[in-house]
C-alpha cells in the first residue's frame, strides 16, 4: 500500500468557505482542536464571488424590519417549503452574526449616522443586506480568515477529500490527496463538518467556481446521510451573456437593489407582467412609483411607495427573463438589458466597483454609460444534505453539515443575501454541534486498515487506464446533460432522457484514465470530481422528476402549478441503498402555531 | 477560425521545457480559456491554478508575455495576429508544475501580522469617511502577483521583507478607526518595511487597483518616520501623549 | 479540434531542461523606454542646474530673481555661489520625495530598471534601512525648509508684479506665477505633507478638530494623486524660469511687458 499522512483531530471541517471558516472558528473557540481542509488555497473559496451582502434584520434603515419580517420574507420566498426551525434561527441569529463579523474587523459601508448600510434585495421587504460595495463575501472571507489564522486552526490547503471513514455508524475520518503532490492522508476524526458549497460545475452556464462539484453532497450520501430538496436549483437571473467567454459570471442582484431596471429589445420594462399575484401589491405599479422608492432609497430617505418590480424573487425573474428571450424578444445575444446607466457614474462606480470593471474589462461595456445585457446562470442549490436546525448535525453521528452542501434553510427558493448569513449561522451553530459531540464522545472511533486501502485504490485506479476516457469528455457531456434535460424548465420525458444518459456516463466514469504523474494533476483529480458531480446530478434530476408541481425554482411544464395539497407538506429525500440511489417523499416538520399566525396578518408584522 | 499561439511552460520543479499549442480564439476569450483549451484538448495534466475565472479570487496568477497578470483577465484580442503569446509561472515563489507556484510562504507571513484589536468598550458608530482608506485596502484579492513583482522579493529574495500584499493588510489593520494595535515597530523590524524603496511595481500590477505604494505602504512609511527618525515628532508624541490607547 | 496540434518549440534546450525563467525578462514592449526617458530628464536638469549654480551671475535683473538664487543669500564672508546656500533645500527635498525616489532607483540604479525584468542593480540590497538612503526618512525636514523658500518665491513674484515703478505684467512675471503655481501644486501633494496635516489619524470624525484634518488632508490627497505630473511640471518650470530671466539678462528675449 503506498504511503499516506497521518493527522488527528477532534474536529475536521471539510470546506473553507464562510460556513467552513465559521464552525472551524467556533469549534476551535471551545477548545477541541480543529483541522479545516479546502480544496483551494485559503479565501479563495466560492464565498469571495458572493456579491450583493449579507441579510440581517439589523433595521439600520428601515427601522421597521425585524427577525419575524425576515422569517416571513424567507419561508415566503422558499414557497413555505423551508425547515422552519431554521428559517427562524436563521433570522433571529443573523443580525448578531454580522456584528460579530464588524467586532472581528469586517468594515462594512455606513449610513449616515454611522451605522452598517442595507440594501435593498429581491424578496425582502425591507432594506436588510448589510454590504461592501459588490464585494461582501470577500470582506467575510477575509475576515473570518483573519480571525481564524490567530486562533491555532491548522489548515490544510490545496487537500480534497474524497472518502469520509466510518467506525460503525459512527464518523472516523477522512481519506485525501493534496493537490500539490498528489500525495495522500489521513485524517482521524471525531467529528466532520461538511461546508463544501455547491454543485453548479455540472451546468454549463454557471456562477460557480470550479470547486462546485458537489462534494459535500456526495460524500454525505456515500456516508449513509439523506439529501433533501434536490430538485430546487436556483438560476440567477442576471449572469453575463457576451462575450462566450465571460458567459454566466454574476452580475450581483445589487444592480437591481440599487435600482436596475430590466427591459426587453423593444424597451419595455416586462418585469410588471409576470409578477405573481400573491405578492403583486407589494411592488410598484407604475414607473413613477418605482422611481420614488429608488430616489427615496439613493438619498436614504423613508417612502410610502413600493419597490421596483425588478426586486421580485429570483426564481420570478429569471423565469420572466427566459420567457422574454423565448419569445424573441431578447437581445442581441440572447438575454434582455438591465440598465443602471441613468445613475449618476460615480455613484454607480462607488457602490458596484466590481460590475463597472467586470463589464468594462471582460466586455468592453461601460455600465455606467449603457445597458448591461443579462440573462439566467445557475447559481445555487437549495437542496443539501438533511441536518438538525439546532446543531446542523446530519442523521450519520459525527457528521455535520453547513452551507449550501446542507438542504432545508432556503426551501424551494433561496432569497439573494440569505445564503452569507445562513453561512455564519449554521456555520457557527455546526462547529459548535461538532465540537460539543467530539468532547461528549467516549471512545475514539477507529478506521480500519481495509476502508483505507479502498480509498486508496479507489484514487490510484485511474492511472492504470492512461489510455481511457478523457474526464475532460465527460465533465463536457454532463454539462450538457444538466443543461439540456434538467434546465430552468423541466418535464417528465426531458428528465427521464437526462437520467438514462447520466446512468451511461456513470458506466463511462469507470473508464476514465489519466496520464502523467499524480503532481498537481488537474486530469486526475477531474476523475474524482467527476463521481460526486454525477451523485448530486442525478439526485437533482431524480427529486425534479418526483416533484409533479412548480413551486419556487422547480419549474415544470407538464405540471405549471403549485400544488398545495399534494407536494407542499413533503420534502424529497434521497439516500444510498446498496448501489442504487432511493427516493422518498418525507414529511416536512410543522410549524408551530405562533409562527404560523405571522402569516395570517396582512402586512408583515414584528411582535 | 483565428488562431493563438501559446508559449507554455511545462515542467516540474522549476526544470522543464517551453511548449508552443495552437488554440482557436473565440470572441472575449482571455488566457485562462485558452490554457482550459489545452487542458480539455491535449494535456488533462497541465497545472493551472483557478476558480472563479472572474478576476474575484485572485488564484489564475502567471506572467503572461512576462507581466504578471490574472489569466482571467488577459484578453486573447489584446495580442497580435498570430503572436506567440508566452505563460510563466509566477517567478518570486517556488516553483511546483508548470503555471503553478507554492505561494505558502505568503500565509505564513500573514500570520505574523499583529490582528484586529479593537478596545473592549469599543463604540462601534463610525462614518464612512473614516473607512474609506481601509475599504480600498480590503478590496485585495490575495492574487500575489504584487509579492510576484516586488523586487525586494524577486530580484534580491528577501523574505524578512512582508511585501506589498501585506503592508496593504497592515495599513488596513493600522488606519481602522476602532484598532488599538500600534504597528510601526512591528512595521520596521519584522515587516522590514524600509527594504521597499517605493519603485511602484506593486501598484502597476495590482488587478485591484489599489494604491498600494501612495495609499498603504508611503503613509505606514510616515507612520514609522514619526516613531523612530523623527526626533520633533517623537518628542510631542511623548509629551502629549500618542493617539493608540 | 482536429486542426489543432501541438507543436514542440525549437528552444528547448538541448540536452538539458530549461528553466522557467531565463534571462532579463519576456516583455517584449519598450519597458527600457521609460527609464531611459526618465534618466535622460534628470541628466539634462542636474547639468544645467550645476552649470548655473557655478555660473554665479545672470540671475537677477530689475525685479526678477532667479528662483535659483531664491531668496537671496549675499554675504561678504562667502565666497561661492549664494545658490549653493539655498539650492540644497529643494534638492534635497526633490532627492528624498516618494516619486523621484521611485523614478531614479529606477532609472539610475535599476533596482529595478522597470518592473519584472531581471536582476541589475547592484549586489547586497539594503533598500532604505541603510547609509546612505536611510535619510530619505528626513524627508519632511525637506519639505518643511522647502516651504518657506517657497515662501520667498510667491514673494519674489510678488516683486516681479508690484514693481517700483508700478504695476507690471509681462512674460517673465507671468511665466514665474506659472512656476510657483506649479511648484506649490507639488509641494501641496508630498506624501510627508499629506502624512502630517491628517493622515497620521485613524478616526476623522472623532471631533471637530479632527474633521477639519480630513478636508485638508482630502485637498492635500487630490493633489497627491498626480505628484508626478506635478513633480516634471515643476521641475521644467523652475529650470526654465530661470533660462528665462538668465535670457532676458543678456538680451537674447525681451521682457515681453504687456503693462
Amino acid at each position: 500500500m503506498a504511503d499516506y499522512e497521518i493527522h488527528e483531530h477532534d474536529v475536521l471541517v471539510i470546506g473553507a468557505g464562510g460556513a467552513g471558516l465559521r464552525a472551524a472558528i467556533e469549534a476551535s473557540s471551545m477548545g477541541v482542536s480543529v483541522g479545516l481542509v479546502c480544496k483551494s488555497l485559503l479565501g479563495k473559496a466560492h464565498t469571495v464571488m458572493a456579491e450583493g451582502g449579507v441579510a440581517a434584520a439589523l433595521a439600520n434603515v428601515d427601522p421597521k424590519d425585524g427577525w419575524e419580517t425576515h422569517f416571513q420574507d424567507t419561508m415566503k420566498g422558499g414557497k413555505m417549503l423551508n425547515n422552519w426551525r431554521m428559517a427562524q434561527l436563521h433570522a433571529q441569529e443573523a443580525p448578531e452574526r454580522v456584528k460579530e463579523l464588524e467586532r472581528w474587523g469586517a468594515v462594512f459601508d455606513r449610513t449616515k449616522n454611522g451605522k452598517i448600510l442595507q440594501r435593498a434585495f429581491g424578496g425582502h421587504t425591507y432594506k436588510r443586506l448589510c454590504h461592501v460595495g459588490d464585494r461582501t463575501g470577500l470582506e467575510m472571507i477575509r475576515t473570518l480568515q483573519d480571525r481564524g489564522v490567530h486562533q491555532g486552526i491548522k489548515v490544510y490547503m490545496e487537500c480534497c477529500v474524497s472518502r469520509l471513514l466510518k467506525d460503525g455508524d459512527k464518523i472516523a475520518g477522512a481519506f485525501g490527496y493534496y493537490r500539490e503532490d498528489g500525495r495522500f492522508v489521513l485524517f482521524k476524526a471525531k467529528a466532520i463538518v461538511l461546508a463544501t458549497g455547491g454543485v453548479g460545475k455540472s451546468f454549463t452556464v454557471t456562477s460557480n467556481s470550479w470547486e462546485y462539484t458537489g462534494d459535500g453532497h456526495a460524500l454525505a450520501y456515500d456516508a449513509g446521510a439523506d439529501l433533501i430538496d434536490m430538485e430546487f436549483v436556483q438560476f440567477h437571473p442576471t449572469g453575463m451573456v457576451w462575450p462566450p467567454g465571460v458567459r454566466g459570471i454574476l452580475v450581483t442582484e445589487g444592480v437591481r437593489g440599487e435600482g436596475g431596471i430590466l427591459r426587453n429589445k423593444d424597451g419595455e420594462r416586462f418585469m410588471y407582467k409576470y409578477l405573481p399575484e400573491s405578492t403583486k401589491n407589494d411592488f410598484a405599479a407604475t414607473d413613477e412609483e418605482a422611481k420614488t422608492w429608488v430616489d427615496a432609497a439613493l438619498e436614504g430617505k423613508q417612502t410610502e411607495a413600493r419597490r421596483p418590480p425588478e426586486l421580485s424573487t429570483r426564481d420570478n425573474v429569471a423565469r420572466a427573463i427566459y420567457q422574454e428571450v423565448k419569445a424573441g424578444r431578447g437581445s442581441e445575444h440572447g438575454g434582455v438589458y438591465l440598465d443602471i446607466s441613468y445613475q449618476d457614474p460615480e455613484r454607480v462606480k462607488k457602490k458596484l466597483p466590481s460590475m463597472y470593471h467586470q463589464f468594462k474589462d471582460l466586455a468592453d461595456v461601460d455600465i455606467t454609460a449603457g445597458p448591461m445585457e443579462v440573462g439566467p446562470t445557475m447559481h445555487y442549490i437549495m437542496g443539501g444534505v438533511r441536518v438538525d436546525a439546532e446543531t446542523a448535525a446530519t442523521r450519520v453521528p459525527g457528521l455535520f453539515a453547513a452551507g449550501e452542501c446542507s438542504g432545508g434553510m432556503h426551501g424551494a427558493n433561496r432569497l439573494g443575501g440569505n445564503s452569507l448569513s445562513d453561512l455564519i449561522v449554521f456555520g457557527k451553530r455546526a462547529g459548535a454541534g461538532a465540537a460539543d459531540y467530539a468532547k461528549k464522545l467516549t471512545a475514539t472511533p477507529t478506521v480500519s486498515d481495509e476502508s483505507v486501502k479502498a480509498a486508496l485504490d479507489e484514487m490510484e485506479a485511474p492511472f492504470s487506464r492512461p489510455n481511457g476516457v478523457n474526464p475532460y469528455d465527460i465533465a463536457k457531456a454532463l454539462n450538457q446533460i444538466m443543461s439540456t434535460h434538467v434546465g430552468i424548465y423541466r418535464e417528465e420525458k426531458e428528465l427521464e432522457a437526462g437520467i438514462a444518459k447520466l446512468e451511461d456516463l456513470k458506466a463511462q466514469v469507470k473508464e476514465v484514465g489519466i496520464k502523467g504523474t499524480k503532481a498537481y494533476n488537474p486530469g486526475w483529480h477531474l476523475c474524482r470530481d467527476l463521481k460526486n458531480m454525477i451523485i448530486s446530478s442525478e439526485a437533482i434530476a431524480r427529486s425534479a422528476l418526483s416533484r409533479k408541481e412548480s413551486r419556487g425554482a422547480h419549474s415544470r411544464l407538464d405540471y405549471e402549478d403549485i400544488d398545495e395539497e399534494n407536494w407542499g407538506h413533503v420534502n424529497s429525500s434521497i439516500s444510498k441503498d446498496g448501489d442504487r440511489m432511493k427516493l422518498e417523499h418525507t414529511p416536512k416538520p410543522e410549524m408551530p402555531d405562533d409562527l404560523k399566525n405571522l402569516f395570517k396578518k396582512k402586512e408583515p408584522v414584528n411582535a | 477560425m483565428r488562431e493563438a499561439l501559446l508559449k507554455v511552460f511545462r515542467g516540474e520543479k522549476d526544470s522543464g521545457e517551453y511548449v508552443t499549442y495552437k488554440v482557436p480564439i473565440e470572441e472575449g476569450m482571455v488566457v485562462l480559456d485558452a490554457i482550459h483549451y489545452i487542458q480539455a484538448n491535449f494535456s488533462p495534466e497541465l497545472a493551472v491554478r483557478w476558480n472563479c475565472k472572474a478576476a474575484k479570487c485572485g488564484s489564475c496568477s502567471a506572467e503572461v508575455n512576462g507581466r504578471p497578470s490574472l489569466m482571467c483577465k488577459s484578453r486573447m484580442d489584446k495580442f497580435a495576429d498570430g503572436e506567440e503569446i508566452t505563460v510563466q509561472p509566477i517567478k518570486s515563489f517556488p516553483h511546483v508544475k508548470d503555471l503553478v507556484s507554492d505561494v505558502s510562504w505568503n500565509y505564513r507571513a500573514n500570520e505574523k501580522i499583529p490582528a484586529f484589536t479593537p478596545a473592549a468598550d469599543a463604540d462601534w458608530t463610525f462614518y464612512q469617511e473614516d473607512i474609506d482608506r481601509v475599504q480600498e485596502f480590503r478590496k485585495c484579492i490575495e492574487c500575489f502577483l504584487c509579492q510576484d513583482v516586488c523586487h525586494v522579493i524577486r530580484d534580491h529574495d528577501r523574505k524578512d521583507f512582508l511585501g506589498p500584499r501585506f503592508m496593504v493588510r497592515s495599513a488596513g489593520l493600522e488606519m481602522h478607526p476602532l484598532d488599538t494595535v500600534d504597528r510601526t515597530r512591528f512595521l520596521k523590524e519584522e515587516g522590514g518595511i524600509g527594504l521597499c524603496n517605493i519603485t511602484k511595481c506593486c501598484t502597476e500590477v495590482c488587478p485591484e487597483s489599489i494604491h498600494i505604494t501612495d495609499n498603504a505602504i508611503i503613509p505606514l512609511k510616515e507612520r514609522v518616520v514619526d516613531e523612530f527618525y523623527d526626533p520633533i515628532a517623537k518628542f510631542f508624541k511623548t509629551v502629549f501623549g500618542g493617539k493608540k490607547k | 479540434m482536429t486542426d489543432s496540434t501541438k507543436t514542440e518549440t525549437p528552444s528547448v534546450a538541448a540536452g538539458g531542461a530549461q528553466k522557467a525563467h531565463t534571462g532579463l525578462t519576456t516583455r517584449k514592449d519598450n519597458w527600457w523606454l521609460e527609464p531611459a526617458l526618465v534618466a535622460c530628464g534628470f541628466t539634462l536638469f542636474i547639468v544645467y542646474a550645476t552649470f548655473r549654480v557655478f555660473e554665479n551671475g545672470h540671475y537677477e535683473i530689475g525685479s526678477y530673481l532667479s528662483p535659483f538664487y531664491s531668496p537671496k543669500f549675499a554675504f561678504d564672508w562667502w565666497k561661492f555661489s549664494p545658490a549653493i546656500l539655498i539650492l540644497w533645500i529643494p534638492a534635497g527635498f526633490r532627492a528624498t520625495c516618494y516619486y523621484y525616489r521611485k523614478a531614479y532607483y529606477r532609472a539610475y540604479f535599476w533596482d529595478p530598471p522597470g518592473c519584472s525584468i531581471g536582476h541589475m542593480g547592484g549586489h547586497n540590497y539594503t533598500g532604505e534601512t541603510k547609509f546612505p538612503f536611510v535619510f530619505q526618512n528626513a524627508h519632511r525636514y525637506f519639505f518643511y525648509l522647502a516651504s518657506i523658500v517657497l515662501i520667498f518665491l510667491w514673494y519674489d513674484v510678488y516683486l516681479a508684479f508690484f514693481q517700483p515703478t508700478g504695476f507690471v505684467v509681462s512674460g517673465i512675471n507671468l511665466f514665474m506665477l506659472l512656476n510657483v503655481i506649479l511648484l506649490s501644486g507639488y509641494s501641496g501633494g508630498c506624501h510627508a505633507c499629506r502624512h502630517l496635516v491628517g493622515g497620521r489619524l485613524d478616526c476623522f470624525s472623532k471631533c471637530e478638530s479632527t474633521k477639519q484634518q480630513f478636508k485638508l488632508w482630502h485637498l492635500v490627497t487630490k493633489l497627491n494623486e498626480h505628484h508626478m505630473l506635478w513633480a516634471w511640471l515643476s521641475l521644467f518650470s523652475v529650470g526654465l524660469t530661470d533660462l528665462l530671466i538668465r535670457s532676458y539678462e543678456m538680451g537674447y528675449v525681451p521682457e515681453m511687458r504687456f503693462f
